[in-house]
């Protein structure tokens, strides 16, 4: 029971990481119906910025983490000016490729700039553990969990209740109408494209203390949080989240209770067995074309 | 018995009645129209006929066999062609191809022969390609035979869906409002197309239609349905001038 | 320009349209049957890959460029087509039978994907492709008894008729070759006939198609089934060439390297899979090249241009840091991709058709004929 309750915790805390870069893709999604196969990339080109501030240049954690999302923020529009805007509007097979071709170029000179070594953050909570009972949790698990509750409510929020917020979702509705309506949507998509990235560089830095930032981290786990995004239903903002956390505890049980080896591929049969099911994933919207 | 038959056809979504126990009977030979406002169910009769919704209750026939549950596809192959209200062409192909696709159900040939492109394959491809040409002849399609659809304009594809429809050479043909966007001559041109299938081809043809001179000039019986019931039936004079009727598009 | 009188329907059907083609082709043909006794070895085994790639390209064209249906899981085909060359090789079964059972096993998992596949479109489809592909990968990772696990198998030289072809030989050039012209003439024949046209159909619009009596189910699953047999074949020659297969050989990112082939080459044409493949296999020699003979010719261009050779041999050393940088590769493939989706959708042979139309047209060409038209409001969600 111990532990099953330990890898619970372990499985929520990696499917929190998983939904964090999930959530990147579903709001850029939800805004520019753009499948960003980079978002991983991006988390991992946020790890190494952070890192850079922190470790190399021994800031403060807190103002390295906050420097390096910012700076991730103004990367997500650059990309998105210069690789995802002129293609706008064309067949989404054209804009997935740009976005894999994005990533492409962004591992590899990630490797060029930080080499291929296994780099670490030191960070506040790496060290410390919770102890409840004979149950142990890490700090840098916990600070996982905590960090994708307050950012989730945080988009909520920002969804929900600012103008900007509403303009968004607007535009994620038809593109077309919100320009007509007077809404700037060059620049809500700029802005989406700025906020993927600054959670994509939130889930970066989270995750260093556990997994490490290598120039390929962003490739493996961008692979799982595409199932969890697609889970969740794409274009569903708590469903990336929750799809996230079951990919995560799905994994981490598979790997402590099943064979060596189900642990990499049981969230793809679990994925596969659900589109079966519901080809819209477990929160999508069924929108039949009207003839 | 009637050529093809609806009884008691109803469709609806939760709550929304979008057709509700609606009968109506198609004469072999007869054109037939289908009037009403906006949102009266008219495109949805169509759709449940060739099978894109499928009914809550009721049931089709035609030549007296029980169409309500074949699959999609073969509603075509029985020999019911349609055309869409706001079409639906392959887009990225000819014009040529796009008629081909709809010699699709009298294709017989298989996977294997066609890799080798056997001499069977061959001649049955001179046949559709035989058939199509007098389809383009027959709707003065000549100019376009080899342009991209996504190219040309919106009067023209209107003419290529019907003539999609009829390499099919199909025995009912379903029209979804074939002239809306088109304009005064368009529309003159598309009603003597009409009168031609029916008198010249020998097609059956129900159509949903707004403009009222077009189901004039062309039909030989009228149905008026609101909120997705039969309002009226009879002679298009009739049903025009039927108080419901004019109660229904006046708003009374 | 030429203008086509048409007076019988063969006109329309006919492989090549006139005579020029014929010429054309013909002297294509003749070059590439001449090749092996001209070029060094080094290019022909290049040519080899060429063809497999351009195999696999075409398959993948069927699936995505006519059928409409995206896939990032063609390496797990290609596998599964090496894999059971490698198996059936070792129990003595001779080449042409399990090279037709490697097509045939590889088309029926290929239809088996196709009918979950179905109710998928766009990226649900794309993850599930991958989610296939990555499956298969931990398979031959994993079932040791069969592929060996990670150690991966050897793969004997083919053996035609009681001849062994080893794979440098002209004769297994000629083989992959073969395979290919094959290949792309039973694809032409089945986009003539009425399959082809029900795939192009579903690709534009699926319910038009099923109204016109097409089973779009049957046609889909027929599809993959034609795709992934046609990637097994490939898989045999591929497992061939290299003599040894392991599972890391077929990662995702072969898949995309095929994606990549018929995306530069240009997404609706046959001659796009071939350039595309020439392409993709030219770039790591070109980055050998890059690494060994530039330094050398941009610090004599230096030279030239009055550097002293202190500062000759600096930028000599400085290049070649640059050339044998680790990820070189991976930076030249992603702007590839970028610059091509970017400025290039139609691809290379979209590119050759422009140039074509510039000449015949000349002086009146007008750059806007090969313009895109942006659909803002057509919405792929509601597919």
């Amino acid at each position: 029971m111990l532990d099953f309750v330990q890898q619970l915790v372990s499985g929520v805390a990696l499917g929190c990481v998983y939904g964090l870069i999930a959530l990147g893709f579903v709001l850029v999604y939800k805004a520019t119906e753009v499948v960003n196969f980079a978002q991983g990339d991006l988390m991992m080109l946020g790890g190494f910025f952070a890192f850079t501030f922190i470790g190399m240049m021994g800031l403060n954690y807190w103002v390295g983490f906050a420097g390096a999302v910012a700076a991730m923020a103004l990367f997500g529009m650059v990309a998105e000016r210069v690789v995802v805007r002129p293609i706008l509007g064309y067949p989404q097979f054209s804009i997935i490729m740009a976005t894999i071709g994005l990533g492409y170029f962004l591992r590899s000179i990630a490797g060029m700039i930080w080499g291929t070594d296994d780099l670490k953050i030191e960070t506040p909570f790496s060290q410390g553990v919770l102890r409840v009972g004979s149950l142990v949790l890490a700090h840098d698990k916990l600070s996982v969990i905590a960090a994708t509750v307050i950012l989730c409510t945080l988009l909520w929020l920002f969804f929900n209740k600012t103008t900007l917020g509403t303009a968004m979702r607007a535009s994620s509705e038809n593109m077309l109408a919100a320009y007509y309506m007077g809404i700037p949507v060059k620049r809500v998509v700029s802005i989406v494209w700025a906020i993927s990235a600054a959670v994509a560089t939130c889930a970066g830095v989270l995750l260093a203390p556990i997994t490490f930032i290598h120039s390929n981290v962003g490739l493996a786990l961008g692979l799982k949080a595409f199932p969890a995004a697609v889970l969740g239903g794409f274009g569903s903002i708590p469903g990336a989240v929750v799809g996230g956390v079951l990919i995560g505890v799905i994994e981490s049980m598979a790997g402590f209770y099943l064979a060596e080896g189900w642990k990499d591929v049981a969230p793809y049969i679990v994925l596969l067995a659900v589109l079966l099911l519901k080809p819209e994933g477990l929160f999508g919207l069924h929108v039949r074309k009207k003839v | 018995m009637s050529y093809f038959r609806a009884e008691n056809l109803s469709l609806h979504f939760g709550g929304l009645k979008a057709v509700d126990a609606v009968s109506f009977a198609v004469e072999k030979g007869e054109i037939l129209s289908i009037i009403g406002p906006n949102g009266a169910g008219k495109s949805s009769i169509f759709n449940l006929i060739s099978r894109i919704y499928r009914p809550t209750s009721g049931r089709i026939f035609f030549e007296d066999q029980d169409i309500t549950e074949e699959p999609p596809y073969d509603i075509a192959r029985l020999g019911i062609a349609r055309t869409f209200q706001n079409i639906e062409l392959f887009e990225n192909a000819t014009v040529l191809s796009n008629l081909l696709v709809g010699r699709h159900r009298h294709s017989t040939t298989q996977l294997w022969q066609e890799l080798l492109f056997l001499p069977s394959v061959r001649a049955n491809e001179k046949v559709h390609r035989r058939r199509v040409e007098q389809v383009i002849e027959f709707l003065d399609l000549e100019p376009y035979r080899d342009k991209l659809i996504s190219g040309l304009p919106y009067g023209v594809r209107k003419v290529i869906e019907l003539a999609r429809a009829l390499c099919s050479e199909p025995k009912l043909i379903l029209l979804d409002e074939p002239s809306s966007g088109l304009n005064v001559e368009e529309t003159d041109d598309m009603s003597f197309w009409i009168r031609d299938l029916k008198n010249e081809l020998g097609v059956t043809v129900l159509m949903v239609e707004h403009d009222m001179s077009l189901v004039n000039r062309v039909s030989d019986r009228v149905i008026a349905l609101n909120y997705g019931r039969v309002l009226t039936m009879g002679s298009p004079a009739e049903v025009q001038h039927h108080p419901d009727v004019v109660a229904a598009y006046l708003g009374a | 320009m030429r203008f086509l009188f048409k007076t019988d329907y063969e006109d329309d059907i006919r492989l090549f349209p006139h005579s020029g083609y014929f010429v054309s082709y013909g002297l294509l043909l003749a070059v590439l049957l001449i090749a092996p006794y001209v070029l060094s070895s080094y290019v022909m085994s290049q040519l080899v890959f060429v063809c497999i790639y351009a195999t696999v390209g075409v398959a993948l064209l069927i699936l995505t460029g006519f059928t409409g249906q995206a896939s990032l899981g063609h390496a797990a085909f290609l596998a599964i087509g090496a894999y059971t060359a490698a198996y059936l090789q070792k129990y003595n079964v001779p080449f042409p039978i399990y090279f037709l059972a490697a097509g045939v096993l590889t088309g029926l998992i290929g239809a088996m994907v196709g009918f979950p596949a179905l109710r998928l479109t766009g990226i649900y489809l794309v993850i599930a492709t991958i989610s296939f592909a990555l499956i298969v990968e931990e398979i031959l990772a994993r079932w040791e008894s069969v592929t060996n696990g990670n150690e991966g198998m050897r793969v004997k030289a083919v053996s035609l008729l009681g001849v062994t072809v080893s794979r440098d030989s002209p004769t297994f050039y000629f083989l992959c070759l073969a395979v290919l012209v094959l290949t792309i003439v039973g694809t032409l024949n089945l986009l003539r006939s009425p399959t082809g046209r029900a795939f192009v159909a579903i690709r534009d619009s699926e319910t038009a198609a099923r109204s016109m009596g097409v089973n779009v189910a049957l046609y889909k699953v027929k599809s993959y089934a034609i795709s992934a047999a046609i990637t097994g074949f490939a898989g045999v020659l591929f497992a061939h060439k290299l003599s040894f297969i392991s599972p890391e050989m077929f990662t995702l990112q072969l898949s995309i390297e095929f994606i990549i082939v018929i995306l530069i080459g240009g997404t609706f044409s046959l001659h796009g899979a071939v350039l595309g493949a020439i392409f993709i296999v030219m770039i790591d020699p070109f980055l050998t090249y890059l690494k060994d003979d530039m330094p050398g010719i941009i610090a004599g261009v230096a030279a030239t241009f009055g550097a002293g050779t202190q500062s000759a041999a600096n930028v000599q050393s400085k290049v070649a840091a640059f050339a044998s940088l680790n990820g070189l590769k991976g930076a030249i493939y992603g702007i590839i991709i970028v610059l091509f989706v970017l400025f290039e959708p139609l691809g290379l042979y979209g590119r050759w058709l422009k140039i074509k139309l510039f000449f015949q047209l000349f002086p009146l060409y007008k750059r806007a004929t090969f313009k895109r038209q942006k659909i803002y409001v057509k919405s792929e969600r509601n597919r």
